[in-house]
């Protein structure tokens, strides 16, 4: 399991890796490498040069902007895990980092890579489709920035430009008073690519009632979903109604069955984990309230 | 490629195909056979080293990677020859192994755990341990190997007051 | 066990275990490690197609590649050697390590290119064209039974390499006269031990000294024979190096192809050659996968819940060659009523051949998937006399005073006290309150169940199985050996002779050695001389090695202390009998003058005219050791299989939630009685590690081939194991009832927990599920398989319900 030869460069800056890579059709750009070097071992990848841009100072770092969170594409994953930002303005992230990989991958692991590696049932793409982030991109012919639901087209499969690279993913802060947020995962092993996972952000107003909602799904068909729950908005979103409303938004889904676990199996823990998490976002949410 | 690495203290200069992982590098053109191949792909965590202080696959990096960065091998870990360091000895101590071949993997791990966290439960420890596999124990002497290396760390640094009247 | 080990010193001790000083410091030696002179490394091409005629190889465009030497193909290296050995007597069944002519299997070796390095290797191996033409396959061990299945092996006429049956007692009557009978199927699926270093070897040939040298990650009995046979090359030819460290085996690094094909390669090259598989290369085609059986169980039983008489068929599938697969269907024979006094047993075991990769031994040796199909129908049993699952077990039991029992196959169970170490276990966990706790999960809408196994660990093996499947075999002895030197300075060393995968080894033959000496372990050095210094080792196979290795020790250190009892005695002036040995030295029983070591030391290395008549002198001894009941062949299809068998009894409490439907193990507690335990840290980490593969093989781990005959889980990310999240805390609750036939009254648990585990899990998951009136008849138990048929089940009683 040795990688077929390639070439290996370090880009000082985005517009030389950019132009590195609209010169070379058939480079491809690692940064942490937890998902790429393994398909490099197994010659499953076999780029002709490797354009490495994890020490692109330009593309480190977690900022915030107003009503935005930007996280730098080779954002460690674990400097997104322990950051203070990204604990208060986007609990989502931060309650599903813990299930990326294990300690040691997410030591190495950034934050664009697995956006961009574009694995259906990775977390941190299902937080950005959920919450409606953009992922911005660059190449030679500038940059672009695009919702996440349009970025991801299917299995290790995005809209990123050929010669490009993606250079930062921009979560909206929801600026609400009280929010709550709960993650589920089901996988053979806790720390295996999930079968199933739920993401889901909720906002209540003082009565108590849904102001805002989002929910995405992972793991279940050829990408992320973010399913459409709006109907619990201006609800207490509590007893049936909930998984009423997930069971009803499942409809879209379109699970896949594979060794691991029947599509069935896929439909139905997407429904009760759905619920599962916007109950306890709505938990986290009431919690936060009473603690104001 | 020339590739300087900072390998457990002294600046190693190697001439390497890009292709060549870190793993592969420190094994064979460094003799630090430490660290060891069992999956090559990112899973068993045998191949565990310390980038800067933090345990990451070496199999996962290739050596041009790692140019100019802080690595710290098994063999870093014990002050002399034949000296073990306390989470070592602890692991003799519980019996934290059988075959040898995940261990080095595994006390990096766990010595990055207890650099960040003098006080882990048992729940601290399975998670930080998690991305390393291994076939012969069940895990449960490893566990018990931090825990009493954990404890022993504990004792060791406390100041003599608070050591509560031990000898 | 406090009684016990205070009749020791060092026996039964909590003392550390030698081996892993170096293994902390990243200084163990493994194959991986061994770099040599100009050595050249091994690639491997394994073949695209399950089945398929190879028309053709060209290796030309490799061979051109800078930096590659050699591709050598099946038809050179069939040539140059023989054909590998099989266990049962089935000549036409032909194996070489490349593939010749045909292909059996997807990734069976079709090619192996050599190269400067491992990675150039590989670059050249995408070189090499094979042209195939597709043969018609089968992987289902219940096609094969069918004569019109296309066959693996033309030459052998079918796909059956083995179909026997035994009777053993009155079946039919026992049948005919019990009031109540049950039928079941379960399955095992196919995974096996996966150690975390994959095989490796590396060969060197002195054409000077016409010596082969072979260091290897091996586990493997009579490895340098083998090599020599295949190779054509007289065994004193070959010397194997037995200090190298291996990395984790449990039964399966037997890389006998691997070393025949890199040992000629280091031959015809000139040049000394490493073969290191890679993991894809360990998964498909490294020939280590596991037994994969069904079993066809019906027991005939009374309304108490005893259990009479049983039929059982095993049907393996060993997959593309017979290799020693087939004897894993035998070794079971030796336990085949389990812990339970069934009068009578009629036993079919086949074995067939399928377009799936070869079985190598697995951890039990076919005891772990037999214990499933047994556990599980005493848990029948219990569930159709609608009795609780320990009591039919306590009541099937052979009682404590029975021992030594005969059970009807012809194993003589040495001993055991099954009812109290049950009985511990459920005064350890309260047991009421177990079940109290079981309900409660119930009632807040969980599944919930317990499971229970209770099995024996037959150990001290030898190789009784052999002679029992293949009549041409008449090999009745499973020898072990050590050999004490005392050098002239006084210190002690003893020679093992063979290599070691985490069992402590090391540990094992310096505490028995100074127990009987009575010196200090620590000052002992154990060393492990290469192959043509050895004397006959069967290596650590079959639970073996506290039984023959301490036995071994044992008896060299006894020659040993007798002869320094003699030395001291006649230097003294005293009758032998006179005189008494302690703690090193020599003096008479009534006290006074003694003789300390160094004097008796150097009375043998120095002073032959103080030494009795007719001695030699220096301080040496060995010791031959026989298996203690392994003396005569089969009779009747019956046999004394291992001399020894410790006890395991698995108490698992498992949650869930019935739509996740993945288990969590909520208590895990086992009772363990192996005897008298020589080294506590090494039993311990033993039944751990065996639970944890057990919990793998219940519930994740398999190679599982689609219906093209293709293995989907070839990675790491796709044959799961156990990590530390999975692994609940377990609990040991240990008894001890020493062997009558062992020097110390110790048995094997270098399986334990792996025994028992999946049937208590599986046992646990069934216990979850029964209020819908489904069970899961095989392993792995995936949780998607869980979920779906509660949700089935679900569905079917809404639907009865509503019409």
């Amino acid at each position: 399991m040795k990688p077929a030869e390639f070439a290996y460069v370090r880009p000082a800056s985005v517009a030389e890796a950019c132009a590195v890579l609209a010169s070379n059709p058939d480079a491809r750009v690692v940064a942490g490498g937890q998902t790429l070097v393994p398909m490099l071992a197994m010659r499953l990848a076999r780029p002709s040069i490797l354009v490495d841009i994890l020490r692109l100072p330009e593309l480190a770092g977690i900022a915030e902007e107003p009503g935005t969170l930007v996280i730098g594409a080779t954002t460690r994953q674990v400097e997104a895990e322990r950051s203070s930002l990204v604990a208060s303005r986007l609990p989502l992230l931060a309650a599903a980092l813990p299930w990326v990989g294990h300690p040691p991958t997410r030591n190495r692991g950034t934050v664009g890579g697995s956006l961009a590696n574009a694995d259906p049932s990775a977390e941190i793409p299902l937080v950005a489709v959920a919450l409606e982030a953009e992922i911005v991109t660059e190449d030679e012919g500038g940059r672009f920035a695009m919702p996440a639901d349009d970025f991801f087209i299917g299995p290790m499969l995005t809209a990123a430009p050929e010669a490009g690279l993606l250079t930062q993913v921009r979560f909206p802060v929801w600026s609400e008073p009280c929010v709550g947020v709960g993650f589920h995962e089901v996988s053979a092993r806790r720390s295996d690519f999930a079968f199933v996972s739920a993401a889901a952000q909720v906002a209540l107003d003082p009565d108590g009632r849904c102001t805002r909602i989002a929910l995405g799904i992972g793991g279940v068909g050829d990408r992320p979903v973010r399913l459409d729950v709006a109907g619990l908005v201006g609800t207490r979103v509590e007893g049936d109604r909930v998984a009423q409303a997930v069971e009803a938004a499942a409809a879209v889904l379109e699970p896949t069955s594979d060794l691991h676990a029947s599509a069935a199996y896929r439909r139905r823990v997407a429904i009760l984990l759905g619920a599962r998490a916007i109950g306890d976002a709505v938990a986290d949410a009431q919690e936060k309230g009473a603690g104001r | 490629m020339k590739v300087a690495l900072l390998v457990n203290g002294a600046v190693r200069e190697v001439d390497v195909e890009p292709r060549k992982t870190l793993l592969d590098t420190l094994r064979e053109d460094l003799s630090l056979t430490g660290a060891h191949a069992g999956c090559e792909h990112g899973v068993c965590g045998a191949c565990t080293v310390l980038v800067d202080g933090a345990p990451v696959r070496s199999c996962l990096m290739f050596a041009v990677q790692a140019d100019g960065l802080d690595i710290t091998t098994i063999e870093g870990l014990a002050s002399a020859p034949g000296e073990l360091s306390v989470l070592q000895d602890s692991f003799c101590e519980t019996h934290g192994l059988q075959c040898g071949f995940c261990t080095p993997g595994m006390i990096l791990a766990s010595h990055a755990l207890l650099e960040a966290n003098p006080a882990p439960t048992r729940a601290d420890i399975a998670e930080a341990i998690s991305g390393n596999i291994c076939r012969c124990t069940g895990y449960g002497q490893i566990v018990e190997a931090v825990e009493l290396a954990a404890e022993r760390l504990r004792l060791a640094n406390a100041p003599r007051a608070a050591a509560g009247g031990r000898p | 066990m406090s009684a016990e080990a205070a009749r020791f010193r060092f026996v039964s001790a909590n003392r550390r275990v030698r081996e892993d000083r170096r293994f902390v410091a990243g200084h163990g030696r493994y194959v991986a490690d061994i770099a040599l002179e100009g050595m050249l490394h091994v690639a491997i091409l394994g073949a695209q197609h399950p089945a398929a005629r190879i028309l053709s190889i060209d290796p030309s465009a490799a061979l051109a590649m800078p930096g590659v030497h050699y591709v050598l193909t099946g038809e050179e290296l069939a040539g140059a050697t023989d054909q590998l050995m099989n266990g049962l007597d089935t000549p036409n069944v032909r194996r070489f390590p490349l593939a010749l002519g045909q292909t059996r299997y997807a990734g069976e070796w079709v090619a192996a290119v050599v190269a400067d390095t491992r990675a150039l290797a590989e670059d050249a191996c995408e070189k090499v064209k094979v042209s195939y033409e597709r043969l018609p396959y089968l992987t289902q061990a219940e096609e094969a039974l069918d004569p019109s299945s296309p066959p693996v092996h033309p030459a052998h006429g079918s796909n059956v390499l083995l179909d026997k049956q035994f009777v053993w007692g009155e079946v039919d009557r026992h049948f005919a006269e019990s009031p109540r009978q049950l039928s079941f199927r379960v399955t095992w699926g196919r995974n096996s031990t996966v150690p975390i270093e994959t095989f490796g070897v590396v060969a060197s040939w002195d054409p000077w000294s016409e010596m082969l040298d072979v260091w290897a990650s091996i586990q493997m009995p009579k490895y340098p024979d083998q090599i020599a046979r295949a190779l054509r090359i007289p065994a004193n030819n070959v010397r194997v190096h037995h200090d190298v460290d291996v990395g984790g085996s449990y039964g399966v690094k037997r890389g006998i192809k691997h070393t025949v094909l890199a040992a000629h390669l280091a031959r015809r090259l000139g040049r000394p050659v490493r073969l290191l598989e890679d993991r894809l290369e360990n998964m498909r085609g490294g020939d280590a996968h596991g037994p994969e059986r069904i079993f066809d169980v019906d027991v005939a039983f009374d309304d108490a819940g005893i259990v009479r008489s049983m039929k059982m068929r095993a049907l393996d599938n060993a997959g593309a060659y017979a290799g020693r697969a087939p004897f894993q269907l035998g070794k079971p024979i030796g336990a085949i009523v389990g812990p339970y006094k069934i009068e009578s047993v009629a036993y079919r075991a086949q074995s067939v051949t399928t377009n799936k990769a070869v079985q190598e031994a697995v951890r039990g040796f076919g005891q772990s998937p037999t214990n499933y199909a047994i556990e599980t129908a005493l848990d029948k049993v219990g569930l159709a006399c609608g009795l609780d699952r320990i009591e039919v077990r306590r009541r099937n039991f052979i009682r404590k005073e029975e021992f030594p029992y005969l059970i009807p196959s012809g194993t003589r169970y040495d001993s055991g006290d099954y009812h109290t170490v049950v009985d511990k276990v459920l005064a350890h966990v309260d047991y009421p309150a177990l079940v109290a706790e079981r309900d409660r999960l119930r009632a807040e809408g969980m599944l919930a169940g317990i499971g229970i196994a209770a099995c024996l660990e037959p150990s001290g093996g030898n190789s009784a199985f052999e002679p029992l499947l293949n009549e041409k075999n008449e090999t009745t002895t499973w020898m072990e050996s050590v050999r004490i030197n005392v050098d002239g300075t006084g210190c002690v060393a003893v020679t093992i002779h063979t290599t070691s995968s985490g069992q402590g080894h090391e540990t094992l033959a310096a505490t028995v050695v100074a127990e009987v000496l009575e010196i200090d372990p620590d000052l002992i050095r154990i060393v492990r001389p290469d192959s043509l210094a050895c004397l006959p080792s069967n290596t650590p196979v079959g639970s073996r090695m506290a039984i023959m290795m301490g036995g071994a020790c044992f008896h060299a250190a006894q020659k040993l202390k007798a002869k320094l009892l003699r030395i001291g005695a006649h230097r003294l002036g005293l009758a032998p009998e006179a005189a008494r040995y302690q703690g090193g030295s020599v003096g008479a029983v009534s006290g006074g003058q003694a003789l300390d070591w160094a004097a008796l030391v150097n009375i043998a290395h120095r002073n032959f005219h103080l030494l009795p008549p007719d001695t030699e002198p220096g301080l040496e001894s060995t010791h031959v050791m026989q298996v203690p009941t392994g003396t005569s062949l089969p009779k009747d299809g019956r046999v004394q299989m291992y001399p020894c068998h410790s006890f395991e009894f698995h108490l698992v409490l498992v949650a869930l939630d019935p739509v996740l439907g993945k288990p969590e193990i909520r208590r895990y507690v086992i009772g363990h009685d192996c005897g008298t335990v020589i080294n506590p840290h090494i039993v311990k980490g033993m039944t751990l590690g065996g639970i944890a593969h057990g919990l793998g093989a219940a519930l994740l781990e398999e190679f599982v081939y689609d219906e093209e005959g293709q293995m989907l889980t070839q990675s790491f990310m796709d044959y799961l194991l156990p990590s530390s999240h999975e692994m609940p805390k377990v609990e040991i609750v240990h008894h001890c009832t020493p062997s009558p036939f062992t020097v110390f009254g110790q048995k094997g648990s270098g399986e334990s927990g792996y025994l028992g585990a999946p049937a208590a899990i599986s046992g646990a998951l069934n216990d979850a599920v029964a209020e819908f009136g489904i069970s899961f008849d095989k392993l792995p138990i995936r949780i998607s398989a869980i979920s779906d048929a509660v949700a089935a089940a679900r569905v079917r009683s809404s639907e009865e319900t509503t019409s």
